[in-house]
């Protein structure tokens, strides 16, 4: 298990370093000059070297780029081109906030896929068991933000039970920082929870054909103990590794979520920086959020083998 | 949605069976409708999609406007006609891109050397670091938001998938005794990839195409509904759904409709995709 454990590690920061690369030749394709947009169109020749100097825009691009993954490392991320604020804490603050909305959004997405899933399975032949598949599948077709959109119109315009938008931190006013949270967790989790019990479905009826449960149904337990005790442990290992990609898709879905609920996340931080063109604040949400990705899958990889005990023996 | 499996020899026969799964019927209405309505937008809509009309603005369904008036006046289902028009051209252009590149890479990779499969999958496990919505946002950063970037953003991002299932239907093509009588009687290797390996796993790669396809619609969307896709002289749906939120307090309606043709267009191609898998491989039916 532990070689296995090692060799995606090194795949996973084999693929960082190269995003890096990417990510970066990606922002030096630009057509413009940072400091020309910064200073605008009227500003000296002079001015503008001086600005280039500053953001150290003149230096070679090997250089730039080693500074680059320093600040990245180190969390120095530098400054904004256009605000001249400390990119660093603004971006973990924003961090924080989007981090909160999609936790959120996958408790909603397992608290609901995990039960309709197992029920659907069990009950897949019965007509409410495929009202219920085709209700998913209906909700597998709704982005999120149109979900967000039908959300507020039904609880914030028609009775008027949450707000319609906005972010309030937990520690200024939990009441509603919840109340604020709910319609954009919701609307984040219930699209990816339809997706997620289409697959808790699919992996439980595999399970229930497996000659193990049959065993155990011939033992005497009841079909719900049987599936209880020996069924969801094996279920759970597709189930994980669903839920581990949908938590990556979730990290870059939430941007178009957090226009819609007005929230100050990454994802606000970062089409506000396209808007404004400030490139540097670009490059490091957009690196955040690749790492972030490529971080999801490593961990879901390594769950994958912890709890499929076959790949552990075929390690060794 | 089940992972493609690997065929063992040649694509099923279908030409005996005459059953259709329920899933491919209605996904054949639902994709019907969104591609006849963008082709019928082309010769004739009930208005000029971009007229206003001061007059009658935000009207609620009528015999004079079907589907209603926006804040311009502009009406609805003219808007809907020809945002199906941008759906379907963005879905086949961002398809197509997917499809040109992944496919001869997956080949590449399953008939190449080892070290070259390596290097198809670890590139498409690069690329699918980066989803086609941020994809598109970086694009949008240095080009600014476009049909175009958004097209692009999302055929770069769905190049592995078409790769990694190309790859894997052409590996087991590849095993077939019909391959092997071919490469003993002198056949090149280009030469098997055309007759052989590329008719074979033809049929994966178009259930692939009708999930990516619903993938498109969606991305493009979101796409358009950040302001980052279609520009706004050209009536999208996510423009369309974007335009609404301001007037959810006063109209609804407004964003009723163009969510459901989202969501409709989606469930079609997705069912579509289902339908086509269901008939290629029915075992895999009682799984999902």
């Amino acid at each position: 298990m532990v070689g296995t454990v090692l060799r995606r590690l090194a795949v996973f920061v084999a693929s960082l370093a190269v995003s890096t690369v990417v990510v970066f030749a990606f922002m030096v394709l630009l057509p413009g000059d940072p400091a020309r947009v910064a200073l605008g169109t009227d500003a000296s020749d002079a001015a503008v070297d001086q600005l280039r100097h500053e953001f150290g825009l003149d230096r070679p691009l090997p250089v730039q780029y080693a500074s680059w993954i320093g600040g990245l490392l180190t969390g120095r991320l530098g400054t904004s081109y256009v605000s001249g604020a400390q990119i660093g804490p603004q971006l973990a603050d924003r961090l924080q906030v989007s981090l909160i909305l999609v936790l959120a959004s996958m408790v909603v997405a397992v608290v609901v896929a995990v039960p309709l899933g197992v029920w659907m399975a069990v009950r897949h032949r019965r007509p409410i068991g495929v009202v219920l598949s085709a209700l998913a599948q209906l909700g597998v077709a709704v982005p999120a933000f149109l979900a967000g959109i039908l959300l507020i119109t039904i609880f914030a315009v028609r009775l008027g039970w949450l707000p319609a938008n906005g972010w309030t931190p937990p520690a200024v006013d939990p009441v509603m920082f919840v109340r604020q949270l709910v319609l954009p967790a919701l609307a984040l989790g219930l699209v990816q929870g339809a997706v997620l019990t289409r697959y808790v479905r699919s992996a439980v009826l595999d399970v229930l054909r497996e000659d193990y449960l049959r065993t155990a149904r011939a033992k005497g337990l009841r079909p719900a103990q049987a599936l209880w005790r020996h069924g969801l442990r094996n279920a759970a290992v597709p189930v994980v590794t669903v839920l581990g990609l949908q938590l990556a898709t979730t990290l870059v879905g939430a941007v178009v979520v957090e226009r819609v609920f007005v929230i100050p996340g990454l994802g606000s931080l970062l089409l506000d920086a396209v808007g404004n063109r400030d490139l540097l604040v670009v490059q490091d949400v957009v690196m955040v959020l690749v790492a972030a990705v490529l971080l999801v899958n490593l961990l879901v990889d390594v769950l994958y083998v912890v709890l499929d005990p076959r790949l552990r023996l075929g390690d060794a | 949605m089940s992972d493609l499996t690997a065929p063992g020899g040649p694509a099923p026969d279908l030409a005996g069976d005459r059953s259709y799964p329920g899933t491919l019927l209605v996904g054949c209405a639902l994709t019907g409708v969104v591609v006849l309505l963008a082709l019928v937008s082309f010769v004739w809509t009930p208005y000029d999609p971009g007229l206003i009309d001061g007059l009658h603005r935000l009207q609620g369904p009528s015999g004079e406007h079907l589907l209603g008036t926006d804040k311009f006046g502009r009406d609805e289902l003219s808007r809907i006609m020809v945002g199906a028009r941008t759906t379907v051209f963005v879905g086949v252009v961002a398809v197509g891109l997917s499809v040109l590149v992944g496919v001869p890479l997956g080949i590449l990779g399953a008939m190449g050397p080892r070290w070259l499969g390596e290097l198809v999958g670890r590139l498409g496990d690069l690329v699918l670091a980066f989803p086609a919505l941020l994809l598109a946002i970086m694009l949008s950063a240095v080009y600014g938001g476009s049909t175009l970037t958004a097209m692009i953003a999302i055929g770069i991002a769905g190049i592995p998938t078409f790769a990694r299932v190309t790859r894997s239907g052409a590996l087991g093509v590849l095993r077939s005794d019909y391959v092997l009588a071919a490469r003993s009687c002198g056949l090149s290797a280009p030469a098997i990839a055309v007759r052989h390996v590329l008719p074979n796993v033809s049929s994966l790669i178009i259930v692939q195409a009708s999930v990516a396809f619903a993938m498109a619609i969606l991305a493009e969307a979101a796409l358009s509904f950040l302001g980052l896709g279609t520009p706004p002289d050209v009536p999208s749906w996510g423009r369309m759904l974007q335009e609404s939120q301001e007037l959810l307090f006063v109209a609804p309606r407004l964003a009723w409709v163009p969510g459901a043709a989202i969501a409709l267009a989606v469930l079609g191609f997705n069912l579509l995709g289902d339908g086509l898998r269901d008939r290629l491989d029915p075992r895999l039916k009682e799984r999902r």
